[in-house]
């Protein structure tokens, strides 16, 4: 038989697929390993200890939160700040903060926020990205949602849009009803608390610049 | 109608493919009630919102696509190994299992829509996860049908002929099947959540499922236009190594806001600038192969087209051009993390998502369903009708269109939402108003009816094509 080229042999090209694929997938769970425990929720103590976390615990409800430019890493990140209330308290226990994230968490996949919004930038472009949404000037002191629903406070502004979205329109696009009861309206709050304080790598960029309010306390 | 089938297999397969016929009909319509949503927001508000709408316009896609798949391997199997597929009574049993399943699945989504922030709406209403949003009592009635497939696939290869397509597809839709694992958890953490997800969404179409249309593509090419098995399966293994090389950890390019540490900035740029090179070799591979083949036809002096099956074939040709556009340019654009910053979430990533899917898979899947009618109707060479010729044209002309549309839309969204407004709920509205992205909206719904038309076309075609008398029989 005349002599044959590696390069038009099937066996060869088979095994190079077996040991690229097998290399690549070693690699990514490699690097899952490495990804998990830094994605981890955070701890109590660690919010106590000013241990910086990419997933904060959930009693980082009971602070304040901003996001300021890192002049080392060149971009946005959440800053965890002072005590702040939370629905009029700034101790949420471990539990408490916990089982309030879980009925947000959970509330946010029963109503299909994803199939509108985008969570973390991913999810559907029918309306606002909710990543930063707590940091959303439209919601602080100097925004029109307090005034809006008669609330004093972000979190009972935000929890009342909730419930009855559809009240308080302020773009032809409006977001329905989801049947959304004051206690996952708050659940929900807390949830959308939490995510803003998530270390996205500085997504969104520049968030709110125009109105200059993210930055500072 | 009167059938030459013989094979079993082959009979399931054209189950498969009429099912997914149906339920890519109601994709289109869906997609419709959504894109309306954006142009006039008070339609069916409250009734169906866009959410829902959106939820089965992806939902669906997923399955037509995934049923058409099965379809497909259950098509080609007696082919490649020479024998009837194995245990092919639990394969009929188990689809009319996931035909009923998806049923209820759909009648959920449509009339019960929402649920209590509890765990009884994530086993029996929805996960509210994209495109996973299926309750967890049907992922679980998924994961056995996908099992019994497997099982069909091992069984079959196992017994018969195993030839390179064949071992390729056993690897292959084994990863398929266990990756839908990795979607089926709930966790508090938003950041694990979607790490996990992107194991599903992205590893399914950007590695398991470009794999699944290399060994397709090998098949038609061996079919429609007598290409030689030993090229044809040599250029397949090169493909999957490139596929698998450059698609796993490409993966990191839906890392890089999440949450996850900075350094997949850099893997995720590095694989996922690799991705289009698979793409671009499975393009030259399907036009190398039909000018070669029908050069060395008319070396023999017959001036006569090789191709068998004109209207399929030409669906695969779509397809190499349809995976490079879709897939590699459209992907290649935004997937840079400097782009992808400002890119993330916006429309253009819609005007990707519509021509990758439609480009990669839609197209090679439609080509499917006329190798089943030729098959079914017993043709030697099955021509194209006019029909087959306005179906493909206004159906090409309107993904197109939509992405077009779409794209310029995200470039409004891009610059005035995201880097001029920084992604703010005002920002996003100011983005949404700008005169070319809503124009870009009333566009993307005229090429959306286009589209749909030339789907209702196609089906007229696929159940009248094969009593043409003008085929070869
Ligand atoms: C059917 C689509 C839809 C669904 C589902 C939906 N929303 Fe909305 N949402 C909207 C629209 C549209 C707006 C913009 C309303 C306006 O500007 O008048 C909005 C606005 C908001 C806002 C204010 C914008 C901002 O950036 O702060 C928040 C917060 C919000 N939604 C949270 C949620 C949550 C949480 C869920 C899930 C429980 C959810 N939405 C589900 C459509 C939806
Ligand atoms: C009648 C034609 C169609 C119309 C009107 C339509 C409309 C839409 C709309 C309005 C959305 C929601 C996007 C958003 O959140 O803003 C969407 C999403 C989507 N559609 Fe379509 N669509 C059509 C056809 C198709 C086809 C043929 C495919 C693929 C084969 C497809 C695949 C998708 C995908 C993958 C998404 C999710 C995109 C993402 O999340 O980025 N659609 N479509
Ligand atoms: C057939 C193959 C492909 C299909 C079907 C596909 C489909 C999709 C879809 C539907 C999304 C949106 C996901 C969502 O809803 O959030 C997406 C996102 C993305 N795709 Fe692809 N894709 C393919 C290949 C590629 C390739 C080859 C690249 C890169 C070269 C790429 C780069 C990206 C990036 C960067 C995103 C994230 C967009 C964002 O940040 O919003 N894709 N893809
Ligand atoms: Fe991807």
């Amino acid at each position: 038989m005349a002599k044959r080229s590696v390069w038009s042999d099937n066996r060869f090209w088979q095994r190079s697929a077996a040991w690229v694929t097998g290399f690549a997938s070693i690699l990514l769970i490699w690097l899952t390993f490495d990804t998990i425990p830094q994605i981890t929720m955070g701890t109590d103590a660690d919010l106590k200890g000013g241990v910086t976390k990419r997933v904060p615990g959930p009693t980082v409800i009971n602070y304040k939160i901003t996001y300021e430019m890192d002049a080392k890493r060149m971009h946005e990140i959440p800053v965890i700040g002072d005590k702040e209330l939370f629905f009029g308290r700034d101790d949420w226990s471990e539990e408490e903060a916990g089982a309030l994230l879980h009925l947000g968490k959970l509330g946010s996949q029963a109503k299909n926020c994803m199939d509108c919004h985008t969570l973390l930038g991913n999810g559907a472009y029918y309306a606002p990205d909710l990543t930063k949404a707590w940091l959303d000037p439209a919601w602080g002191p100097e925004g029109s949602m307090q005034a809006m629903t008669g609330k004093s406070t972000k979190e009972e502004a935000m929890a009342e849009f909730l419930q009855h979205p559809s009240t308080y329109p302020t773009h032809a696009r409006m977001m329905p009803d989801l049947g959304i009861t004051a206690e996952e309206a708050k659940g929900l709050v807390a949830f959308l608390k939490h995510m803003s304080s998530i270390d996205t790598n500085g997504f969104p960029r520049n968030f709110g610049r125009m109105q200059g309010a993210v930055n500072g306390k | 109608m009167a059938s030459s089938l013989t094979s079993e297999s082959k009979k399931l397969a054209t189950w498969y493919f009429t099912f997914a016929a149906i339920i890519f009909g109601a994709q289109l319509l869906f997609g419709l009630v959504a894109a309306i949503q954006y142009v006039v927001p008070g339609f069916l508000f409250e009734l169906l919102d866009f959410s829902i709408a959106r939820i089965l316009h992806i939902n669906a896609l997923v399955v037509w696509m995934v049923f058409a798949m099965f379809g497909s391997v259950y098509w080609l199997l007696p082919d490649e190994t020479g024998i009837e597929t194995v245990g092919i009574g639990i394969a009929k049993l188990l689809y009319w299992i996931f035909v009923a399943a998806i049923v209820v699945v759909i009648l959920v989504y449509l009339f019960i829509q929402v649920g209590p922030a509890d765990q009884t709406t994530i086993w029996f209403i929805t996960e509210g996860r994209e495109y996973l949003e299926a309750p967890r009592w049907a992922d679980i009635g998924i994961v056995v049908v996908a099992l019994g497939f497997v099982f069909n696939l091992y069984a079959t290869g196992m017994k018969g002929n195993r030839s390179g397509i064949v071992t390729v597809l056993m690897a292959d839709m084994l990863a398929f099947a266990g990756l839908y694992l990795a979607g089926m958890g709930y966790t508090d953490n938003i950041s694990m959540d979607q790490y996990w997800w992107w194991w599903v969404i992205h590893l399914w179409v950007e590695a398991t499922w470009e794999v699944f249309v290399g060994a397709i593509a090998a098949y038609g090419l061996i079919t429609m236009i007598g290409a030689h098995r030993k090229v044809v399966e040599m250029w397949l293994w090169i493909e999957v190594a490139m596929l698998f090389g450059s698609g796993i950890l490409g993966i990191g390019h839906h890392y890089f806001w999440i949450g996850t540490p900075e350094y997949w900035w850099e893997i995720g740029a590095l694989f996922s600038a690799l991705e289009p090179l698979p793409l671009v070799a499975m393009f030259i591979h399907v036009l190398y192969d039909w000018g070669k083949m029908q050069g060395e036809q008319e070396a023999k002096g017959e001036a006569k087209s090789v191709i068998t099956n004109k209207p399929a074939f030409t669906w695969f040709v779509l397809n190499a051009f349809g995976n490079f556009l879709g897939a590699g340019i459209w992907g290649f654009f935004h997937t840079l993390p400097q782009v992808n910053l400002y890119t993330h979430g916006t429309q253009f990533t819609s005007a990707h998502g519509h021509l990758a899917f439609f480009g990669a898979y839609a197209t090679i899947l439609i080509g499917m369903f006329y190798l089943a009618v030729q098959g079914k109707n017993g043709i030697k060479v099955m021509h194209a009708t006019k029909k087959s010729i306005w179906a493909t044209s206004m159906i090409v002309g309107g993904v197109v269109g939509m992405t077009i549309a779409l794209t310029v839309a995200g470039y409004v969204q891009v610059l005035v939402s995201r880097a001029q407004m920084g992604a703010t709920w005002a920002g996003f509205f100011d983005g949404q108003s700008g005169m070319w992205f809503a124009q870009g909206m009333d566009w993307r719904l005229v090429m959306g009816v286009i589209t749909f038309l030339g789907f209702l076309i196609l089906v007229v075609d696929l159940l009248s094509i094969g009593k043409n008398a003008k085929h070869e029989r």
